[in-house]
């Protein structure tokens, strides 16, 4: 009798590691797969941004120091090699796309043009994607820290050694609407 | 909360379905018992075209609520980028799978979800809504609408109304067969006075009081005005701008009404298409309620 207590036991306890193991493998699979979703957006966006640059050139030209600066903080984001540097050069490519978007404004011509139309829907969209799938990563982090921390799921983490994933800082500039100066 | 409310969608789904063949059995029983004679016949019957006609709809319930609202389908981006991207963005973010998108011709802003469950989704907007949201906006609304298919709002609402539309027939058979039959009857009465015929259309006549109101009050039951606040909510939780559908819903406010609109489906859209003030069955909350609600986020 207590023979067979003891194998159930044992067996209870064997089922909810398995399971809990795999609950933890499948949020850790969901951080990773949100992260590559980030990297989808930020690779998106930079293969965009040589064509706006052919685009506005001809039509206005006392915007090539931003031009520049675009072409230059791409640059950044494409070489960044931790996933916290990538985010810091993405961030500010975010804020001077904004502020030159909101200075194209001024630019009748460039504004009639059907393909600075389009590439302007589709920067705003892979934007928007950056923002969405960044809050996306946040959630599922938070969902897989708190397993981490969690009894008993704390236990099988700490014993197969799953490592925290770290939070994406929201940037306060992008709340901001975008200064204008001409 | 929101594991709460789609377990509570797909138990009232249930209780839906079950009141739905009760009613099928009994108009069965009642036919079969006078044209045949045999109750039981009459049951099986019923039953079977009922469970038939449930399956067909179910399966197709997409199809059949866009054709009924005139929904044109649109396959991808370029058709209309803006409605299409911010579809993506907000199943992405509610991680679900990208939904069928519909665009309906009609110059009053107004959207809808519909489907079997989020992975069989499809979601539709007016030009109106389209012409008249910024992105934020537009945002807020197509937020909403993702929250009704994560919750599995849509798929009570869709079987509530193939349910509440196959009722509404069967008591239209019936009301028609009373007022030609009652042409008969008087003929008949001449002769030899009615008999079962008289017997049958008294109970279908009676059939059919009681099952009208109760066609409404099952789509009452499916379409509670909680679901709206919890789906305003959601959008909130999505979109992390409140704000935008603040907005949104003030223009939906201030909007005509729907020229062509579906009356059995208006329980569907983000805001009430036919602008109608009759409070009694209201299937949405009022918008200043709504807008309150959100303001306190």
């Amino acid at each position: 009798m207590v023979l067979l207590i003891v194998i159930a036991v044992i067996i209870v306890i064997v089922i909810a590691w398995v399971s809990i193991y795999n609950s933890l493998v499948k949020t850790r699979m969901q951080t990773k797969e949100s992260w590559s979703q980030i990297d989808v957006q930020l690779k998106r966006r930079n293969d965009l941004i040589p064509n706006l640059v052919e685009t506005v050139k001809g039509y206005a030209k006392h915007e090539s120091g931003t031009l520049e600066e675009v072409t230059k903080l791409r640059q950044d984001v494409a070489q960044a090699a931790t996933p916290a540097d990538k985010m810091v050069a993405s961030n500010q490519l975010t804020g001077a796309l904004s502020g030159f978007f909101a200075r194209a404004e001024a630019y009748p011509d460039l504004k009639a043009n059907a393909n600075f139309v389009k590439l302007q829907e589709e920067l705003t969209n892979t934007e928007n994607k950056i923002a969405y799938s960044r809050q996306l990563f946040n959630s599922t982090t938070a969902l897989y820290n708190t397993k981490l921390q969690q009894f008993p799921s704390n236990i099988v983490a700490g014993i197969h050694h799953f490592e925290p994933s770290e939070f994406l800082q929201v940037p306060e500039v992008e709340k901001e609407a975008p200064t204008v100066k001409f | 909360m929101l594991y709460q409310q789609i377990q509570s969608n797909k138990r009232r789904t249930v209780v839906l379905l079950l009141i739905f063949f009760v009613l099928v059995a009994l108009v069965g029983a009642a036919v079969g018992y006078l044209l045949l004679g045999s109750l039981e016949t009459g049951v099986i019957a019923a039953i079977v075209i009922g469970a038939i006609y449930t399956l067909i709809m179910v399966s197709n319930s997409t199809n059949v609520v866009m054709a009924m609202n005139n929904g044109h389908e649109i396959k991808n981006a370029e058709q209309a980028p803006e409605l299409w991207h911010t579809v993506e963005d907000m199943a992405m973010v509610a991680r679900v799978p990208m939904p069928r998108v519909f665009i309906i011709n009609d110059d009053s802003p107004n959207a809808f979800a519909t489907g079997n469950n989020p992975e069989h989704a499809a979601v539709a907007a007016t030009t109106g809504l389209l012409k008249i949201m910024n992105r934020s906006e537009l945002e807020g609304v197509i937020g909403h609408e993702m929250s009704h298919v994560r919750n599995y709002d849509i798929r009570i609402s869709t079987i509530a109304l193939a349910l509440s539309a196959a009722i509404t027939l069967l008591t239209n058979i019936g009301g028609n067969w009373w007022f030609w039959g009652s042409g008969d009857r008087r003929r008949d009465d001449d002769r030899n006075g009615g008999g079962g015929l008289q017997v049958l259309l008294l109970v279908f006549s009676i059939l059919m009081m009681v099952l009208a109101p109760l066609a409404a009050a099952a789509i009452q039951m499916a379409i509670s005005r909680n679901r709206e606040y919890l789906a305003d909510a959601g959008s909130a939780e999505l979109t992390r701008n409140p704000q935008g559908l603040i907005s949104a819903l003030r223009k939906l406010g201030s909007a005509q009404p729907m020229k062509d609109v579906d009356p059995s489906s208006a329980a569907l859209y983000i805001s009430n298409p036919l602008k109608n003030k009759e409070h009694l069955f209201d299937t949405h909350p009022p918008l200043e309620e709504r807008i309150a609600r959100l303001e306190k986020m």
